[in-house]
């Protein structure tokens, strides 16, 4: 992801509010939520993540065509890589999420549309018992609206490790 | 419906259920919502099979949207200043998850009243899956 659209549109902020179990009606219904602090339809704390669907190079979405590592007639529709980590069954990133940032400068609202810019953070490594060696990498996000102005900067913490973790 | 510095104290917990024996079609929800369709998720053949794991997980950012509702109840909509987490054990389909905010500090900051939160969301055997904070705008 380096530039991509992501209109906030209230179909999705309700299909997002529902999947999270959250019944408020700021997220549903513009009547309610024009009486609420906020005047408008926002977007659930962890909203911006959905902009993954505005991405067209998103790696965890099928494209047609293309191979996908699901299920199909086999356990995976691609070869399994040797060595290649625990995580997603060493298909695609192979990445787990550790961390989640979010800094609000505002919530977004049904109707913007905002641009996310992304840039990678830091990087580190550390000793695990139980995975070997954990991998960290940060990737910064930054999500501005139709003027240009900073709505939301989120930070993701990835982790890849050398073995599966196992199960406790 | 904001939180009020004057009736806030350092200590003050809010509690609240999130979801009772997490269900698969949950999992499918958000996949769908997100746009993250990691199979590792919903697949409960490649999860098993090829990652092998006991079954589909949870995505971490299920845990952390289900947690913000706590959040959002607890300070009142659009408030949220910062949310935070890591995640620390992964969440399965029939898990009963709690999430707690305790009040960690409240203080002043230009000219703005604003409230520290700690948060943690733990499942029905105790575990926490997810430890994060929050800071939120609060009134006199």
């Amino acid at each position: 992801m380096s530039n991509i659209k992501f209109p906030v549109e209230a179909g999705h902020i309700m299909t997002f509010a529902r999947a999270v179990g959250d019944p408020n009606r700021i997220y549903s219904d513009a009547d309610y939520a024009a009486d609420t602090e906020p005047q408008a339809v926002i977007a659930p704390p962890t909203f911006v993540q959905a902009s993954a669907q505005f991405d067209p190079n998103y790696p965890l979405r099928p494209k047609i065509g293309e191979p996908w590592f699901g299920s199909g007639g086999k356990p995976s529709g691609i070869e399994r890589k040797k060595g290649s980590g625990g995580a997603g069954g060493g298909a695609s990133s192979g990445m787990l999420h550790a961390e989640q940032h979010f800094e609000y400068h505002r919530h977004p609202q049904a109707g913007d549309v905002l641009t996310a810019t992304n840039r990678p953070g830091k990087k580190w490594s550390k000793e695990s018992r139980r995975a070997g060696t954990l991998r960290f990498s940060e990737s910064i996000t930054e999500y501005r609206d139709q003027k240009g102005e900073l709505v939301v900067t989120a930070r993701m913490v990835g982790v890849v490790t050398e073995k599966t973790i196992e199960q406790k | 419906m904001a939180l009020k510095a004057s009736e806030l104290k350092t200590g003050d917990t809010c509690t609240q259920e999130l979801v009772k024996d997490l269900k698969r079609t949950q999992l499918v929800q958000y996949a769908g919502a997100s746009g993250d369709y990691n199979p590792i998720h919903t697949d409960e053949v490649f999860a098993t099979q090829v990652a092998r794991y006991p079954s589909v997980f949870a995505h971490g950012m299920l845990t952390m949207g289900m947690t913000a509702k706590m959040l959002t109840d607890y300070v009142g909509d659009g408030r949220l200043r910062k949310y935070g987490v890591r995640f620390t054990s992964q969440v399965w389909p029939g898990d009963t998850l709690t999430a707690t905010a305790t009040v960690e500090e409240i203080l002043q900051e230009e000219g703005e009243l604003l409230v520290n939160l700690s948060v943690v969301t733990v499942n029905q055997k105790d575990q926490e899956v997810l430890r994060g904070t929050a800071t939120a705008l609060i009134d006199d």
